[in-house]
């Protein structure tokens, strides 16, 4: 080989990458830093964004207790949906896996399609189920004299979590479901041909081998829950807020830009640190299984 | 009297009968092989045994008790499966311990068995590994490990070598043998190899669509094979139409212009089988012209176009001087080398 097209050769990846390249840059880096600019400057009642570089914002955050509480809530609520997803998911996407054709078919469906369907839909629904007085689930039991008030669904964290769950559970089963695939067919015989009950077989062959498969399960139901915005917003609304919701308040509402961008900010490092960091434990836990 | 018994079972999937009137009696340490094409039901026959698949009818004894209504986790039977099914979470010494795990083994025990068992597979020295760090071969042994560390009272083994290259197969059919010998384990392989069923059994059950065809040793199997399926798929075989004529004394077995006296029991259109080896050239017998010859080393193979059809002839390089293509040749056999059956259809 020349050594012209040699060097084309190892310029010809760079080309080919370049339009991908210049979205990823234009679209997703270029913000992204803008914002991290912004969470540094001042911003006043009057004098709106100034665009000096100040550490006011991020002091703010570091001292005011609302702040801390707000965003332990967030990681709070994103690790109880993520635990409920799990327990669900795990053993639904494990019977799913067990049922004969037809039935697999349909129930796979059922599960999947709720992605269809907006996420707003979805938590309006339950809004509309157990939202105060009006909510059917709620007019139907008083009715009954069941319970004597509404059940507290609505602007609490129970409500929020449940809501969460519901709208993540797809992401858990499908990648629960993803490990099973992964499994010898004859596992479970081999198992019980050595002597093991159903519950041994569960908790010492399946569990190990799909635990990989909830755990990125997981990871996926934590960081989307952690950021999510659209349940949040209908079911704690303004009154219990999460680091989501208070970004937007913070844009949209006060206006306070700089302070709202160090919410942001904030909320995408814990994040992406958590979740590298989960992903590297999980691979180093598991690296028999993956392989 | 028999150890494992299979008395005419039959296992339905649907409206589909995919074995049917299986019976079998299994000696106390005996080598069985079912042999048979892909799909004639092995696999399903070996599961039953297993208590995966539950018998259509029929009824399955060891050692004269009912294994049918033993739950598959308490029937004891060890199993290796075609894909080894080892857990790929567990290291070597891991999975062969499980089985002794179940069965509350103490703990020095337990690593003394497995140790030993290991040793006996000759993975000594891979007690740590996990099972997709090994080659297909250490897997399979992995796999036998496993199935005999809990002293089964049967060894099943579906299709195990049927995924390793043929020089590794080879070897592992050999140790395999060996293992069984010592340890006088009774076994059922399954396998569509004949070479293999052929090699390492006491006794071949061949097998086509779910039915038995024949049960016999290798070498009955071979050079008596009950039905023309039989012949065919245990090696090549040579197939001559042929007459019984009665009306003479002694009474004449006749294919073309090869002649011998008739066996009792049959009469009118026959079938005469009989193996490409056991053919030779001879001044008198079936005419036939050599149509190809191929020189294979060790032998030389013969097509030949005799007056009742096509013919292979298999003869030993033993040095002697061979008929040429193209040349005019007699093809005779002893009378004790063949199998005559009816023919059917005629
Ligand atoms: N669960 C099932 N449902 C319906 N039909 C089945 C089922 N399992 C097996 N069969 C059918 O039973 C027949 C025998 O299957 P089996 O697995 O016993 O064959 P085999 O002799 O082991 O073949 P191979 O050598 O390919 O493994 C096949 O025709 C197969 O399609
Ligand atoms: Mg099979």
């Amino acid at each position: 080989m020349s050594a012209v097209a040699e060097e084309r050769g190892a310029r010809a990846p760079w080309a080919l990458t370049a339009p991908a390249l210049m979205l990823f840059v234009g679209v997703l880096l270029i913000p992204l830093a803008m914002t991290v600019m912004l969470s540094f400057h001042d911003w006043g009642q009057y004098k709106g964004i100034e665009p000096v570089f100040i550490l006011k914002n991020w002091k703010e955050i570091a001292t005011d207790p609302y702040y801390a509480e707000m965003f332990w809530r967030t990681f709070r609520i994103a690790i109880l949906t993520t635990l409920l997803t799990a327990v669900l998911g795990a053993p639904e996407a494990y019977i799913l896996n067990r049922m004969s054709g037809r039935w697999k078919s349909f129930f796979l469906l059922v599960i999947l399609g709720p992605l269809l369907i907006s996420v707003v839909a979805r938590t309006l629904g339950w809004a509309l189920l157990f939202g105060g007085n009006n909510g059917l689930v709620n007019k139907l039991l008083m009715s009954f004299g069941a319970i004597r008030s509404p059940i507290p669904f609505m602007f609490t964290e129970t409500g929020m979590v449940v809501a969460l769950a519901h709208v993540m559970m797809p992401f858990m089963v499908l990648s629960v479901w993803a490990a099973l695939q992964r499994l010898d067919p004859q596992i479970e015989n081999a198992a019980m041909s050595l002597g093991a009950g159903p519950v041994t077989i569960i908790r010492r062959i399946i569990m190990p081998q799909i635990m990989p498969g909830v755990l990125s399960g997981a990871i996926i139901v934590f960081s989307l829950s952690a950021s999510a915005f659209a349940t949040p917003a209908i079911i704690g609304g303004r009154r219990l807020k999460v680091a989501a919701t208070l970004a937007y308040d913070e844009f949209l509402n006060t206006l306070n830009w700089p302070l709202g961008a160090a919410v942001a900010t904030l909320l995408l490092v814990a994040l992406v640190l958590i979740v590298v960091g989960s992903n590297a434990l999980i691979e180093r836990r598991y690296a028999e299984v993956f392989r | 009297m028999a150890y494992l018994e299979l008395d005419r079972v039959a296992k339905q999937f649907g409206a589909q009968t995919v074995v049917d009137d299986f019976s079998l009696s299994v000696g106390k340490g005996e080598f069985i092989s079912f042999l048979g094409p892909s799909g004639c039901g092995k696999t399903t026959t070996l599961q039953m045994i297993a208590g995966f698949l539950d018998p259509t009818r029929g009824a399955i004894r060891l050692e004269g008790k009912d294994l049918i209504a033993v739950h598959p986790a308490k029937r004891g039977l060890g199993i290796v499966f075609q894909s080894y099914a080892l857990f790929p979470h567990m290291t070597a010494a891991e999975n062969v311990a499980f089985g002794l795990e179940m069965r509350n083994v103490p703990r020095a025990e337990r690593a003394e068995r497995v140790r030993a068992a290991l040793a006996m597979v000759g993975l000594a020295g891979y007690e740590d590994r996990h099972p997709r760090r090994m080659s297909g071969g250490q897997q399979q042994r992995v796999a036998l490990a496993r199935a005999l560390v809990i002293k089964p009272s049967v060894l099943l083994l579906d299709e195990p070598l049927s995924n390793l290259d043929a020089k590794l197969r080879e070897e592992m059919q050999i140790e395999l043998r060996q293992i069984q010998r010592t340890i006088g384990t009774t076994t059922i392989l399954v396998t569509h190899d004949q070479n293999e069923a052929m090699s390492l059994s006491d006794r071949i059950v061949v097998m086509s669509q779910g039915k038995i065809e024949q049960i016999g040793t290798p070498q009955e199997t071979y050079e008596r094979p009950a039905s023309a399926f039989v012949s065919q798929f245990l090696g090549k075989t040579n197939d001559f139409a042929g007459t019984i004529d009665r009306a003479v004394t002694p009474s004449q077995l006749v294919a073309g212009s090869w002649s011998a006296p008739a066996p009792a029991g049959l009469n009118g259109a026959v079938t005469i089988s009989i193996r490409p080896e056991r053919i030779g050239f001879g001044d008198a017998g079936l005419s036939a012209k050599i149509v190809t010859r191929i020189f294979q080393g060790n032998h030389w193979l013969f097509q030949c176009d005799s007056e009742c059809g096509p013919a292979i002839v298999i003869r030993q390089n033993d040095g002697t001087a061979q008929p040429a293509e193209g040349e005019a040749v007699r093809l005779t056999w002893r009378p004790e080398d063949m199998s005559v059956r009816a023919r059917a259809g005629a």
